[in-house]
């Protein structure tokens, strides 16, 4: 039957994944280290990476930042609805394969003049697939299976273009959608709580992110707030990754700045309008990256950059709608 | 004053439209945007009932104020669930979702749209453009799906460079026969100057009704295909004044869907 024709990156292998979790540590073990030493670890050039949140929305800024900073190349991602982590990775230069289902526009402000040329220049080797497609791809990895169908799609060129593959229903005969498992080498994901241990709560949309952690085989966790176990454990239904997925965690308050972080603080966007107005220039965009990346020495320091607490106090006050927020 | 009377631009226009289509107890996956402004009016007049999703994870929200991410925390405020995006794309496929609103740079006869790329060689497209998203998925298990789109030739074009999105194929049994889900496809168009079905047996793109000083050829000028045109044209109904205060005032009071 019918085939995709583009390249799977990371073709699934169900038997070789249980080997891999099986000796994966499952230890109670404190793993609180610095993003700088998180990145250091476990990402590496080559690293096929799933990024949390959705959009930029819950988005884990610091180590993306991180990986720029320390010049990681070739790494392969997968985007579903990937805005703002999309253009910090495309800034670096560190991106040349990618699972496509949304990246490049910024949702309703506009599309990233950086991520177009990346693509229309062809420094990048895409392969299509759509939201629900990468969410199930997460999905069929969390739960130890090869593949899992879909009926999503199919008879269009986002098929044609992916590297699924069409299959017969052995109960009804009806045509499926096969959705390849995928296990990143690495996901990196922020959270309003976490242990030290890695236990994580999320609060509001869980986007793919359960998923995701529990199909990639190491896990970055960044925190808005890092809290004793027994915070965790006082309310166990609300925890979404639990510590035996988790390999890195790191307190990053302000961690999905310039992104929106619910019941915290809301997105900025003159922010990520600065962003995509100086990815219109090359000139401007090289110092624009510079200033807010390259020469910053952590994360705190482009939070400084930006504005620091006076401009944070706003984003907060925005989100609890105290002030109206400034919508063009 | 007479609602006839009453100054309005094409974008309030469109809103109001196909606002009037979503019906009350309906459900409706939507995006940021016209669409979102579409089904917040809807919630506003007729269908207060309207039960709205965004793919993020969200259901019935109480939406405070438009969005701008799809993803972000202003669509599950006070929602009934903040679940997750396999659960929305679920309900989906399980046939709960009534509705979907699309949009994209092309639009074929048969609904089919690309919010791909630009060009005809996948390796260096003449424009990249954000691909899928949810579009495909939700243009595939939504049982209807509605399109809000300018009407000019570019954009209505005899061919997609790239089908992101199916709507009916390549015509009559084709999106059955690619196995998606039987009775399900595109339902409606709004554009700036006609709304536009599907015919029954053909699956192409009908003309159903003119906006308001709008004539035939000038529709037919602006498409790049040949459209069929029902037997008894319409005039669309222009905005009343009630849509376009609640409009301007409560759904988008800042314009920055309507614009000034």
């Amino acid at each position: 039957m019918e085939a995709g024709i583009r390249p799977l990156f990371m073709p699934p292998d169900a038997d070789g994944a249980r080997q891999f979790f099986r000796q994966k540590p499952k230890r109670r073990v404190e793993k609180v280290m610095t993003v700088s030493e998180a990145v250091a670890k476990f990402v590496h050039d080559g690293d096929y990476v799933g990024i949390g949140g959705f959009g930029a929305n819950r988005i884990p800024t610091a180590p993306l930042h991180e990986i720029v900073r320390q010049g990681r190349r070739h790494l392969g991602i997968s985007c579903h609805t990937a805005t703002h982590d999309f253009q910090v990775l495309v800034a670096g230069d560190c991106i040349d394969r990618c699972d496509m289902a949304y990246a490049i526009g910024i949702e309703i402000r506009g599309l990233s003049p950086a991520g177009r040329r990346l693509f229309e220049e062809g420094r990048v080797k895409a392969t299509e697939w759509t939201n629900a497609a990468l969410a199930w791809r997460y999905k069929a990895a969390a739960m130890g299976l090869p593949f899992i169908p879909a009926r999503v799609m199919l008879g269009t060129d986002t098929f044609r273009y992916s590297a699924a593959k069409v299959i017969k229903c052995p109960f009804t005969g009806a045509k499926l959608l096969a959705l390849p498992a995928l296990s990143p080498d690495i996901a990196i994901i922020h959270v309003h709580r976490a242990d030290p241990y890695g236990n994580c709560q999320i609060d509001g949309n869980n986007f793919a992110d359960a998923d995701l952690a529990r199909a990639a085989k190491h896990v970055i966790v960044t925190t808005e707030r890092l809290v004793p176990t027994e915070e965790i454990r006082r309310s166990p239904h609300r925890t979404s990754i639990p510590f035996l997925c988790v390999d890195a965690v790191c307190e990053v308050p302000y961690g999905s700045y310039p992104g929106n972080m619910a019941y915290e603080y809301y997105s900025d966007e003159d922010h990520i309008r600065a962003w995509l107005t100086a990815e219109q220039d090359l000139a401007t965009y090289r110092e624009f990256v510079d200033r807010h990346i390259y020469k910053t020495r952590d994360f705190n320091e482009y939070l400084e950059e930006c504005g620091g607490i006076e401009r944070l106090r706003h984003l907060r006050a925005v989100e609890f709608m105290l002030e109206r927020p400034d919508f063009k | 004053m007479a609602a006839t009377d009453l100054a309005y631009n094409s974008k309030e226009l469109m809103v109001c439209l196909a606002a009037r289509c979503l019906e009350d107890h309906s459900t409706v996956v939507v995006g940021t945007g016209a669409p979102l402004a579409a089904a917040m009016l809807a919630q506003r007049l007729h269908a207060p009932d309207l039960i709205v999703l965004f793919e993020s994870g969200s259901i019935d929200p109480i939406l405070p104020t438009m969005p701008i991410s799809v993803g972000d925390s202003r669509t599950f405020w006070k929602a009934a669930i903040a679940t997750t995006m396999d659960d929305i794309m679920s309900f989906s496929q399980r046939g709960m979702v009534d509705y979907t609103f699309l949009g994209g740079a092309q639009v074929d006869m048969y609904g089919n749209i690309n919010s791909t790329m630009i060009g005809l060689d996948y390796e260096s497209p003449k424009v990249r453009l954000p691909g899928s998203g949810g579009a495909n998925d939700f243009g595939s298990l939504c049982w209807r799906t509605m399109t809000i789109a300018p009407h000019d030739r570019r954009r209505f074009v005899e061919r997609c460079d790239f089908i992101t999105t199916p709507g009916y194929l390549t015509g009559p049994g084709a999106r059955e026969a690619a196995g998606l889900p039987p009775g399900t496809g595109p339902y409606k168009v709004f554009t700036d100057l006609c709304i536009i079905g599907f015919d029954d047996e053909t699956k192409r793109m009908k003309v159903e009704s003119l906006h308001p000083g709008i004539a035939k050829e000038r529709v037919q000028e602006n498409t790049d295909f040949e459209l069929l045109w029902a037997e008894n044209l319409d005039e669309s109904h222009p905005p009343t004044g009630q849509e376009l205060e609640m409009l301007r005032e409560e759904v988008d009071p800042l314009h920055y869907i309507i614009g000034t």
